[in-house]
């Protein structure tokens, strides 16, 4: 658990965080997003000290980070850039065994767990393990970021727009993978980003900062029904903001029994994308299908508008 | 119509460079003398004509061997042939010259003096060109050119000892001062590479500390900018006064060596010369390294100095060696100056060479310095090749 108390950030005379309290509970993803400027990843580097506060704290855990020195907590705490910030002079297996090498881990522990996150995330290590950074595309370059944020076992992971340089095909199978890794190791994630739509798919929580200052942090639905403030309205996108909340909702959790003659969807699909699919095949119901390909029940039009209100 | 094709198409192939090489070579080789006669070392020369200084394989061999040079130089394309076809043409061009000299030398004259003519310096450094276009175009792996090097400068050296070069005005300098030779070669080496260490020592951490304070760069490189651009004649008289009183004052600093004249101011200079290039190459070597690096390295938990070893000084090294590489070619060539105060080196022939009016002394300093430099440059290339090439070996140098 991450609790951020109070904390203020000052150059000079111009605060760039201004007295910002959140709890990001464990295993969860928080989200911070605003415009540039407003002081998201100052709020994130000074959670990892790379950025010392100028009055507030930070708890991990309960402990306060100023308990240890720096570069000790930096090693516990994940770390990954946009633009990745990977050392061009070192391979990806020597990347992503950076902070293990630096916690003295024996040899055989780091290779193995190396090889694990090459695995994870689609990097064969007989291919990869030895190749320079410069050798991978972009996609790779980026995943090879995350895995060395995670190489030492985490619990938490700070992320500063870690996809902002990606296409967005490969920019969702990022997100994907992050939500899978994230499940799969417990990590507690902070993640700042520009886009709307990232924070929403990705964050359980999400703060929208503005001036410094966090303006509400808050479950997606909350901020698209009930925003606390006119510029969180703004951000969380007026115009579409009815289908922004039925993509926050998957076809799975609102089906009802019953069989359709309409189109066949995922239950994994959001309520957005069936809605979506309703129109183009001009039915006015959806038949939802489990993973097992079975039917799980049904959808129609009206339900799924009646989810696009507050 | 063939025929008119074939033209064209040959003529399109002509070699630029072996065009150019081949007109200064034979321009020099009509107009300028091969080799000159002199009847003491300190007599101006008389043009000796071919003809009458070499034995009938020469006279017709050389020319013969020459053109076929230039045919190689003007119409083949394979870097492995022309490098041949230099190599050989530069050892027959010194067999000639050799030969020159030995005719013209009575038995056991050791007065009159045979030396080669400005037409053997301009074909052979065509030659010398021809050869390193050669290897450029064959792109050899570093340790092949550091080998290459090695094996023309030891080839050259042995057969300089050992071959038939002995009468040719040069060798001659060279076996009145064989005993003084070695040790102002060494004093030259020691000179240029003692003061690029110093340099180093004291220039890469202050190109670190310029490059982490930025407010301290404008002054530092300033005041060494301005230190560049006094003439080494001046930066050495300036030394003087301060250096003799130094050893004035202080008998233990007189006692290692330090006095107003001699290696000391000398050193000195070459010290302060060589540090701007060292100190502006590690803050650009810095600043070029990728912020987003950095970052992340900081962000992982890396101490300031892990950052510094593992990631900023490795991806600055090769700027940083760029300009190690500039000092000591730099150095090694201003080092002959040194001689003027009584520093030593290879110098200390050239300026005799000039107060006698001995040209042939001013070449046995002047042609080592050359060798020397361009030896030092080649090497440190490779060097930096070879960081670049396998870049984690940047890792182990610096760490
Ligand atoms: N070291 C610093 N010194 C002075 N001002 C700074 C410093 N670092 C950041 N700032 C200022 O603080 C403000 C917030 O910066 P920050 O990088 O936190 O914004 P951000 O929300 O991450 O913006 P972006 O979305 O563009 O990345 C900016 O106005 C920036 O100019
Ligand atoms: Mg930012």
């Amino acid at each position: 658990m991450i609790q951020i108390e109070n904390l203020t950030k000052q150059y000079g005379s111009t605060t760039v965080v201004d007295r910002v309290s959140l709890c990001v509970e464990r295993n969860s993803i928080a989200v911070i997003v605003g415009t540039s400027g407003s002081g998201k990843s100052t709020l994130l580097r000074m959670i990892n000290r790379l950025v010392e506060p100028t009055s507030g704290r930070v708890l991990l855990d309960g402990a306060d980070t100023r308990s240890e020195p720096a570069h000790l907590l930096r090693r516990r705490i994940g770390y990954a850039i946009q633009g990745h910030g990977l050392f061009p002079h070192r391979t990806v297996a020597e990347n992503v065994a950076t902070v293990p090498r630096l916690l003295g881990w024996p040899e055989d522990r780091i290779r193995a767990r190396v090889s694990e996150l090459l695995g994870i995330f689609q990097l064969d290590p007989a291919l990869y393990a030895g190749a320079f950074p410069h050798q991978l595309s972009g996609g790779q370059q980026q995943r090879v970021g995350v895995a060395r944020a995670l190489a030492a076992e985490p619990g938490v992971l700070l992320m500063d727009e870690p996809f902002g340089a990606l296409d967005p095909i490969i920019r969702a199978k990022a997100q994907e993978d992050l939500l899978a890794i994230q499940r799969r190791f417990g990590t507690t994630v902070v993640l700042v980003t520009h886009d709307m739509d990232e924070a929403f798919r990705l964050g359980h929580r999400v703060a929208v900062m503005s001036q410094g200052r966090v303006l509400q942090f808050d479950r997606p639905s909350v901020l698209l029904t009930q925003p606390a403030d006119p510029f969180v309205a703004r951000m969380t996108g007026i115009s579409d903001r009815a289908l922004r909340l039925l993509a926050l909702t998957t076809a799975g959790e609102a089906a009802v029994p019953g069989s359709s003659a309409g189109p066949r969807v995922s239950a994994s699909a959001s309520l957005r994308e069936v809605l979506s699919e309703l129109l183009w095949s001009g039915a006015t119901s959806a038949t939802v299908l489990g993973e097992d390909g079975s039917a799980r029940g049904q959808l129609d039009v009206a339900a799924i508008l009646a989810r696009g209100r507050p | 119509m063939e025929l008119r094709l074939a033209i064209t198409s040959h003529s399109a192939r002509v070699d630029p460079l072996g065009l150019l090489l081949t007109a200064a070579a034979a321009a020099a080789w009509c107009c300028l003398p091969f080799v000159i006669f002199k009847s003491n070392r300190i007599m101006p020369g008389e043009p000796r004509a071919l003809q009458a200084v070499l034995p009938p394989w020469g006279v017709i061999g050389l020319p013969a061997v020459l053109l076929l040079t230039a045919v190689v130089a003007l119409g083949i394309a394979d870097a492995k042939r022309r490098l041949i076809a230099a190599l050989g043409a530069i050892v027959v061009l010194a067999l000639a010259i050799a030969a020159a000299a030995n005719a013209l030398t009575p038995a056991g004259n050791r007065i009159v003096r045979v030396a080669p003519g400005a037409a053997f310096w301009v074909v052979l450094i065509c030659l010398g060109l021809l050869a390193t276009d050669a290897i450029t175009r064959l792109r050899p792996r570093p340790l092949a050119r550091v080998l290459l090097l090695a094996v023309c400068v030891g080839g050259g050296m042995l057969a300089l000892r050992y071959g038939p070069f002995g009468n040719l005005s040069v060798m001659r300098e060279y076996a009145v001062n064989a005993a003084r030779f070695p040790l102002e070669l060494r004093r030259h080496v020691l000179l240029a590479a003692g003061s690029l260490i110093a340099a180093v020592i004291v220039g890469l951490p202050l190109g670190i500390l310029c490059h982490r304070t930025p407010r301290l760069r404008p002054p530092v490189l300033g005041t060494l900018g301005v230190i560049q651009t006094i003439p080494a004649i001046a930066l050495f008289g300036i030394l003087m006064a301060p250096l003799g009183a130094l050893a004035g004052a202080v008998p233990a600093a007189a006692a290692l060596g330090i006095r107003g004249i001699g290696a000391a101011p000398a050193a000195v200079a070459l010290f302060l010369y060589s540090l701007l290039p060292i100190v502006a190459n590690t803050v650009i070597g810095l600043r070029r390294v990728s912020q987003a690096a950095v970052e992340a390295a900081r962000g992982m938990g890396m101490t300031a100095r892990q950052v510094l070893a593992r990631v900023e000084l490795p991806l600055a090294l090769p700027v940083i060696l760029t300009g190690i590489r500039v000092v000591l070619v730099q150095n090694i060539g201003m080092v002959t100056v040194a001689a003027l105060i009584g520093g030593g080196g290879l110098g200390t022939f050239v300026f005799q060479g000039i107060g006698q009016t001995a040209i042939d002394l001013v070449l046995l300093g002047a042609i080592p310095t050359v060798v020397l430099a361009f030896s030092g440059s080649v090497l440190l290339d490779a060097l930096i090749e070879v960081l670049e090439r396998t870049p984690s070996a940047g890792r182990e140098a610096a760490a």
